[in-house]
Parts: C-alpha cells; sequence; structure tokens
C-alpha cells in the first residue's frame, strides 16, 4: 500500500501584540510547541520548508531557521505563495513524505509585523506592492486591488455591504472563543457600517488585521502513526490553482484560481462540497472569503453573502467556517496567517476546539490564496 | 519633485514608454495569432510565439472597475487621496490600470466611457484616464 501523509503536530502561538517576540522566537515557539503536539523532538525532523518574513530579513530565512535551532535536515526550501504558502507547505510536505523522500517535514511560519516593524521596513514594504511599471505609479494599494474585485462583484451580483459586514461579525464571534485571537471585543452591523471606508467600498473592518504571531506543523509518513502522541488528521487531497499575480493581468475580477485548486483538491480526495463539515477559507478582506466561497463550488454565484447574514456560515449552519476567527479577527502575521486556517482545521478534526468546536466534524476544507487571490492551494483533511 | 514611483522601461517595455512620451498609446501584438496582449512581454502569452508587433492603440476605454483610495499607500500619495484608482478596459481588448483624474472622484462609475491623456511625471509621460465626458 503506498504511504499516506498525516498531519501530526500542530501550534500557534499567541497572536496580536506579542512583546519581546522576534520572528526567530515566534517559529522557534510554534516550531517547538507543534513537535510537542506530535510527541517527536527535532532530532526526528528530516526536513522543513519555512516562508518569509518582512521584519528580519533572511534572503534564506529556512536555512536562517535551521541555523538558530540547530537542525540539519536532509531536505530544506523556502516557499513564497502569499497567503497561500500555509497549505501550499502542507501540499509539499505530503508530497515529501509521499514519496519517500522524509518521513516528519516541519513547517514552520511566524512575523511579528505589529510590533517588530519600523516605519522604515514597513513603508517599503508597502512600496514594493504591485507591478512596479503599471501598477505602482498609480498609488495602488493592498486594499485598493481588493477593492476593485469588490467592486466588480457587487455590481455583478447585486450583494451588498451588508453580506461583507455579516462576515466580519461572525469572525469576531469565532475568536472569541479562542483564547490565543487577537481581537476578541464584539462587534456589531452597525460598527461595521460606520467603520473609516480605506478604499470603497471597502471599510476597516472589511480588512485584516496585523499581528504578531507564529504557527508550525509537522507533515509524517502515514506509518508513523504508531509514534504519534495524539490521533492524526490525514490529508486526503491537495490543489493548486494559478492564474496572475498582478490585479491588471488578472483574467477576471469575480472568478478566480481557486475554482481549479479546490477542484483538483476534491477529486484527490473524491469528496464533493456537500461532504464538508468545517472550513477553513482564506479571508484577507471579507469579499476574498465571499468570492472564494462561491468559486469554490460551496454556494452559487453571488448567494454567499444572504448565506453569511442568515447564519449559515457559523456554528449550527451549512457550513462553519473560520471557526478561529480568521485574518479577520483571530489574527494575521504574514505566511502564519495561512497557517492559521490549517491548525484550526486540524484541532476540529481531533475535537480539540472547545467552545468553538463543530459536532462531529470529520471532514475540513482548508484554502489558501496569496497575492490579489493569484495563489491558490486548496487541502481536504480528514480524520484518520 | 512628487516622489510619486515612476516607471523604469526595460527591454520589454521601452517602446511603450517611448511611445508615451510622444503622447501615444501602443500595444504589443502577435505576428502568429493576432492576440493583443498588456503588459509587453518577451513572448504571446496565448501562442508562446515571440514574434510580436507594435501597433497605435484607440486611446479610448470603459472603466472596468474603480475605487476610492481614502488611506494612501505611501506618503508620495497622501496629497491626493481621496483619488481614483481603476481598470480600463481600452476599445483595442486590453486592460490597463490608471487613476481617472480631472472629475470628482465620487463621479466616476463601472462602465463610464474615459480617455486616455497624458501626466507628465518628472519626465516620463504616463497614460491616465479622465471621463470622455470632458473632451
Ligand atoms: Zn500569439
Amino acid at each position: 500500500m503506498s504511504q499516506t501523509a498525516i498531519i501530526s503536530g500542530v501550534h500557534n502561538t499567541k497572536v496580536g501584540e506579542v512583546p519581546g517576540s522576534t520572528c526567530m522566537s515566534l517559529h522557534t515557539e510554534a516550531a517547538l510547541g507543534a513537535l510537542e503536539d506530535a510527541g517527536l523532538k527535532l532530532s526526528d525532523i528530516d526536513g522543513v520548508i519555512c516562508a518569509y518574513a518582512l521584519s528580519e530579513n533572511y534572503p534564506m530565512l529556512s536555512s536562517a531557521f535551521c541555523e538558530y535551532v540547530g537542525a540539519e535536515p536532509n531536505f530544506n526550501a523556502g516557499l513564497h505563495g502569499g497567503g497561500a504558502t500555509g497549505a501550499m507547505m502542507v501540499m509539499q510536505a505530503a508530497a515529501l513524505v509521499k514519496s519517500g523522500t522524509c518521513r516528519h517535514v516541519l513547517c514552520v511560519t511566524g512575523d511579528n509585523r505589529l510590533t517588530g516593524m519600523t516605519r522604515d521596513k514597513a513603508v517599503a514594504a508597502l512600496t514594493e506592492f504591485g507591478h512596479p511599471q503599471f501598477e505602482q505609479p498609480y498609488g495602488i494599494s493592498i486594499p485598493a486591488a481588493y477593492a476593485l474585485v469588490a467592486q466588480r462583484y457587487l455590481h455583478e451580483t447585486g450583494a451588498t455591504l451588508e453580506h461583507l459586514a455579516a462576515l466580519s461579525v461572525s469572525h469576531r464571534a469565532h475568536a472569541a472563543m479562542h483564547p490565543d485571537a487577537h481581537m476578541t471585543k464584539p462587534i456589531t452591523m452597525d460598527d461595521v457600517a460606520n467603520a473609516r471606508v480605506i478604499s470603497s467600498p471597502l471599510r476597516l473592518l472589511d480588512c485584516c488585521l496585523i499581528s504578531d504571531g507564529g504557527a508550525a506543523l509537522v507533515v509524517s509518513a502515514g506509518d508513523t502513526r504508531a509514534d504519534l502522541k495524539k490521533r492524526p488528521v490525514t490529508v486526503l487531497g491537495a490543489g493548486q490553482g494559478h492564474t496572475h499575480e498582478h490585479i491588471v493581468a488578472a483574467p477576471s475580477l469575480i472568478d478566480f484560481g481557486c475554482r481549479t485548486a479546490s477542484a483538483r483538491a476534491f477529486a484527490a480526495a473524491g469528496v464533493k462540497t456537500d461532504d464538508i463539515d468545517v472550513a477553513e477559507i482564506y479571508d484577507s478582506f471579507t469579499i476574498t472569503l465571499l468570492i472564494e466561497l462561491e468559486s469554490i463550488g460551496f454556494f452559487e454565484k453571488g448567494t454567499a453573502g444572504e448565506a453569511a447574514l442568515n447564519g449559515e456560515l457559523t456554528h449550527g449552519g451549512r457550513l462553519p467556517c473560520n471557526t478561529h476567527g480568521g485574518l479577520l479577527s483571530f489574527g494575521h502575521s504574514g505566511a502564519a496567517g495561512g497557517m492559521f486556517h490549517v491548525v484550526e482545521a486540524v484541532r476540529q478534526l481531533r475535537g480539540e476546539a472547545d467552545t468553538r468546536q463543530v459536532a462531529d466534524a470529520e471532514l475540513a476544507f482548508v484554502h489558501g490564496d496569496g497575492g490579489i487571490l493569484s495563489a491558490h492551494c486548496s487541502l481536504i483533511l480528514g480524520r484518520a | 519633485m512628487t516622489g510619486k514611483p515612476t516607471p523604469t522601461p526595460n527591454a520589454d517595455t521601452s517602446p511603450f514608454w517611448e511611445a508615451c512620451n510622444e503622447d501615444r498609446l501602443i500595444v504589443q501584438t502577435c505576428r502568429s495569432c493576432g492576440h493583443v496582449q498588456f503588459y509587453p512581454r518577451a513572448l504571446c502569452v496565448k501562442c508562446e510565439s515571440r514574434d510580436l508587433n507594435w501597433r497605435d492603440a484607440k486611446p479610448e476605454g470603459t472603466v472596468h472597475s474603480c475605487t476610492v483610495v481614502h488611506r494612501a499607500p505611501t506618503p508620495a500619495f497622501k496629497e491626493d487621496a481621496p483619488y481614483v484608482l481603476a481598470l480600463i478596459d481600452l476599445d483595442d481588448g486590453f486592460r490597463m490600470m490608471m487613476n481617472v483624474i480631472n472629475c470628482p472622484p465620487e463621479s466616476v462609475a463601472i462602465g463610464m466611457p474615459v480617455r486616455i491623456v497624458f501626466e507628465d511625471r518628472e519626465g516620463q509621460k504616463l497614460p491616465q484616464a479622465e471621463p470622455s465626458a470632458n473632451a
């Protein structure tokens, strides 16, 4: 029988303002936590994948991390897929254990974007966003690029600002049930409506947070499960979809690579959208999630917003989504942002989500997107 | 001195930017399959041919999407806020990002016809859009 890939350990640090943290301390805390959760030691790890960080400049972050913790793995690589990185790491690590290249692959992310960025670094990061010749001269920002998507989506579907707001409100309520979340103070529909406009139609509460935080997980070969502390979670399917990097070159503003990424993951796992018990889907902005829910096929085009208003995306609804609070309220610290979604899916499948637990969650869908809905990676995870 | 970014032309793009400096909008086309592509590249993304050509583009188009940016990304754009960032579908079948200028930001809407004008930015002219109604 061919080798399966399982997620054997997960961990996230406290998220939000984490005083005294550094990029490397967050990486280390997340990594050691995931190892502890798996019942493994650093010396058991033979593969390491890291992402990128803005607060400390390492051209080879994954090598810098291995050096910092004293690891000398057989396989070591950096992965840059923006918000899709967390899911992509799992897909890559699963391929490594399935091929027999590695037994235990440690995937680590972390950044202290809230307290660790000097003003110069923050401005430089913003200045570098967008196509240098055909977007940057026009004053593009990340919210403005997503606002262009939102404006077109609202125009074509008739969805409303209330639909977007319903997502902000449900995410905050979910974060309030998580002990590590960045923002837990409840918000109302009026709070979202009255928040200042960043780039029309997106208001402050339509936008993700900026947080310090880290997250890590271990992907292991299926035949190591007897050595592991907890019941593992199986990576049943994974898929990617890529259409562009810059929004000026996107083939559509209302349909994106999440359609192909998820179709590939569902096909690999042999399951359908209706089979999914809980979904953890990238939510850099409220509009991101709304479009992805529809492109992936959980809802018909133009109907996800109404579903959000009707409570379909929370506990007891048709598709409990972002049960940790997502990037909108749990927190967003660079590549760790997308990793938080994976960590939460694993906890849901293990039945470890306390008051956030979705009853009898057996099958989870995870999706990350990087850039402006540019790079997509979907995962189907199941109780082993 | 605006401090706003100016494009740095390279081998792929210098004919485009040189034409802008003559107040002309040009676009890259494929000699093999006829595909019109923006931005300019070293190959045709439709047929993989490297046999590419330039031709004049009609300096008119339509707003495909637009946003009023209230929070400028960098200090250089602070003075302009609120300003309109838009994706413009040119009549000749390609899409560009521009600002829609010379009109109140809130008057810009999806579907609005625009014409291309050129803004001088530190010696390099930049295509911009203004409402066709301004003409
Ligand atoms: Zn061609």
